[in-house]
């Protein structure tokens, strides 16, 4: 029986600064799956991300996406996440000041409120987050340092799979979350994602790269270009994409287009 | 800038209401006939007024000062009341006989007049315009020897120590608008703690501006004897008017051998409204001698008010081993401009300062910090740290800095770092893709980015200074 979609992108069209980004996208993602999103620089992948998250930057011009058969696109961001919409983010800003426990702790009442569940205090939270700690090999240490300030490129991203693990999402969005990870990192990260995967959850990632694939092995492979998916495979396509590259997905796009 | 941050920043001004109150006014204006009035008013001894004769004759020479990054319309000194003091009905005997309309007045603004309602253990002296309505807890701190009281009450009951150490810290002649306080100043705060004795509380003045057109010119001085410590905290607020009004105060503080001072502010003036029409100029000087060999002072201010604010609390360490600290916070919004900042100048040795000062400036507002770290000759391992952040919210806003630094003593070590960053739409965005709401978020950030001047203010001012910055919703300041 097939499940329920969790995720339901219908001709999703957005542009930024009236230039248009995103050219009609169809997706659906169903609990339990993972999806990789590939295709070459600016080819909308990123865009894509941010804006089903609900970045300001963006302006819907078309189409809609449904989370839960909900409309993602008319909730505020912070409804989104608290919806249990998560995107690991591919440069995490920093905030000088802030500390990650207490930025951990807010993110993570606020959305267990939501969610109509406890709120931890602080010395419940420590408990808590120590065991999602111990999963992504973090140093405690690093809890008491300011959000992403000083935090090499393999700290960042795990900090956002941190995140992602305490916040328990429905649908997970992990925009390119091997860059700049060493071998080592990236095993960490990618066996952190998949202890997270259950029946109820979805991951989408979005990469440049196969070697990511290698660890976490998606059910479907999208490509796109020029802002829309253009080809829908198993993960066998990820392994063509890295022999062959992308200019033969869109060169059959074309001849089909054009037949 | 994002509506949101907008909205946020923006928080309406919550003590700008005006008490109806018969006032005793001198006529606007200022020569020596209306400083010999303002010091007959007082019952002044003439030594007193001799000063203040001297100050203005001093002052007459003098020129406005202009070398601060702000700007405003050239002052009329002869437009503003030098005195207005609310009409008292009859002698006041005990705290309850303050005239009812200042009593609502206070309490309005979260400063309970009666002692059983005040805040446990901080102790108010409460200025109204140019005069002192009263002050708590005067027996209980009496009884351990500290003298509080207004700086009326100080010169009439305990005039030796006021003329030992009036000036001394900041002379008549120091400035413009100190010369211009020390022939006019109608009131303020005085303060002495015995040998020996630390005070059992914090020590407060709540300065309240209400008389349109009157400027307020305070006077606080703080002595704490040998070994002795004091924790003290000013507030102010003032109503809305659509003209400007002046505060110039002066604060002395001496700390003698081993004593300790800790000064905060959290100075709330009206600002002025969005278009910045109205407000307060607030042009201070406060400066702190640490006379005394180990003997510590400590500044600590939230400047989130006034159409204009020029102030550099200073620590002049004296006394071999002394200690001079710095904290500030200053947050301009709208068209408000802050010059703010510190001196610490190093005389004796293995002197040490500590100065950290965090800037916010947001919409189209000017936020500069200016500093001096002097160090003197004799002043051997001296040592200064300098921390200066400046925080942006929008791209119409100013932040500047302007550390002055002069050595002359090659034992020296001074350290300085300034950083600037910005609240942007990806901070937010960031939080907001985690759960958490634009006001949270903003409230977070700038927490964390005063976090280190916050914990150097007591704990119930801490709150009220994260309140202050009217960041937060309306429903959940208390």
């Amino acid at each position: 029986m097939q499940r329920n979609a969790l995720l339901e992108v219908r001709g999703l069209t957005a542009a930024v600064a009236g230039v248009e980004i995103l050219k009609g996208i169809e997706l659906t993602v169903r609990a339990g799956e993972v999806h990789a999103i590939m295709g070459p620089n600016g080819s909308g992948k990123s865009t894509f991300a941010k804006v089903l998250a609900g970045h300001p930057a963006y302006e819907l011009t078309g189409g809609d996406a449904l989370f839960d058969g909900k409309s993602l696109l008319r909730m505020a961001p912070e409804e989104r996440a608290r919806a249990g919409f998560f995107l690991a983010f591919q440069y995490p800003v920093e905030m000088p000041g802030v500390t990650n426990s207490s930025f951990l702790r807010l993110a993570y009442n606020t959305v267990q409120g939501a969610r109509g569940r406890d709120e931890l205090d602080p010395l419940e939270f420590d408990d808590y987050v120590q065991d999602k700690l111990r999963l992504l090999q973090i140093d405690p240490a690093f809890l008491e340092r300011s959000v992403n300030e000083g935090f090499s490129g393999g700290e960042k991203k795990r900090n956002e799979i941190l995140q992602m693990a305490l916040l328990e999402p429905r649908l997970a969005i992990l925009d390119e979350a091997d860059s700049g990870l060493d071998i080592d990192a990236l095993r960490i990260v990618a066996n952190g994602v998949n202890r997270l995967r259950t029946p109820d959850n979805a991951v989408v990632l979005v990469t440049h790269y196969q070697r990511l694939l290698n660890y976490i092995t998606p059910d479907y492979v999208h490509v796109m270009d020029q802002g829309r998916i253009i080809k829908t495979g198993d993960s066998q396509l990820a392994l063509e994409l890295e022999r062959r590259g992308y200019d033969w997905v869109a060169d059959e796009y074309r001849a089909r287009q054009a037949a | 800038m994002s509506t949101v941050l907008q909205s946020l920043v923006n928080q309406p001004y919550k003590h700008g209401f005006v008490t109806e109150i018969e006032a005793d006014v001198v006529p606007k204006g200022l020569n020596e006939d209306i400083i010999r009035l303002i010091s007959a008013k007082k019952h002044e001894p003439d030594w007193l007024l001799e000063y203040r004769l001297n100050a203005y004759r001093h002052w007459l020479t003098m020129q406005e000062p202009t070398w601060s990054n702000v700007r405003y319309p050239k002052i009329d000194f002869q437009d503003i009341i030098y005195f207005s003091a609310p009409k008292p009905k009859k002698k006041l005997t005990s705290m309850d006989e303050v005239d009812p309309e200042l009593r609502r007045t206070f309490e309005k603004l979260g400063v309970p007049l009666h002692e059983q309602k005040a805040l446990a253990g901080v102790a108010v002296d409460v200025i109204f315009d140019s005069v002192s309505v009263t002050t708590t807890y005067k027996q209980r701190l009496a009884e351990v020897g500290i003298v509080f009281c207004s700086f009326s009450e100080a010169v009439r009951d305990h005039p030796e120590l006021v003329r030992k150490y009036l000036g001394t810290v900041v002379p008549p002649g120091d400035n413009f608008y100190a010369a211009l306080n020390s022939a006019v100043f109608t009131d303020g705060s005085f303060c002495y703690i015995p040998k020996g004795v630390r005070c059992p509380m914090e020590l407060s003045t709540y300065f309240r501006i209400n008389t349109q057109d009157t400027g307020q010119f305070e006077r606080t001085l703080i002595v704490a004897e040998e070994g002795s410590y004091v924790s003290y905290l000013e507030g102010c607020t003032a109503p809305k008017f659509d003209t400007n009004q002046l505060h110039a105060a002066v604060v002395e503080l001496v700390a003698l051998d081993n004593a300790e001072i800790k000064y905060s502010t959290v100075q709330n003036w009206y600002a002025g409204d969005e278009n910045g029409v109205g407000g307060i100029y607030n042009f201070v000087t406060k400066r702190g001698l640490c006379k005394g060999v180990s003997s510590k002072i400590s500044w600590t201010q939230v400047e989130t008010g006034s159409a204009i604010t020029w102030k550099y609390p200073s620590c002049v360490l004296l006394g071999d081993n002394a200690v001079g600290e710095f904290y500030s916070v200053a947050l301009t919004n709208h068209h408000q401009q802050a010059d703010t900042g510190t001196k610490m100048v190093h005389i004796g040795r293995n002197t040490r300062s500590t100065i950290v000062s965090k800037g916010i400036s947001a919409g189209f507002s000017n936020n500069s910090y200016r500093g001096l770290v002097k160090i003197g000759a004799k002043a051997d391992n001296a040592r200064n740290y300098s921390q200066c952040d400046s925080m942006l919210i929008g791209d119409k806003c100013g932040a500047n800095t302007f550390p002055y630094v002069q050595v002359g003593n090659s034992s020296a070590t001074v350290e300085h770092e300034a950083t600037t960053s910005k609240i942007g739409e990806d901070q937010l965005f960031y939080f907001a893709q985690r759960g958490v709401g634009a006001e949270d978020a903003v409230s977070m950030i700038i927490n964390g980015f005063c976090r280190d001047v916050f914990t150097q203010l007591p704990m119930e001012f801490a709150v009220e200074a994260t309140k202050l910055l009217g960041l937060k919703l309306e429903g959940s300041v208390g």
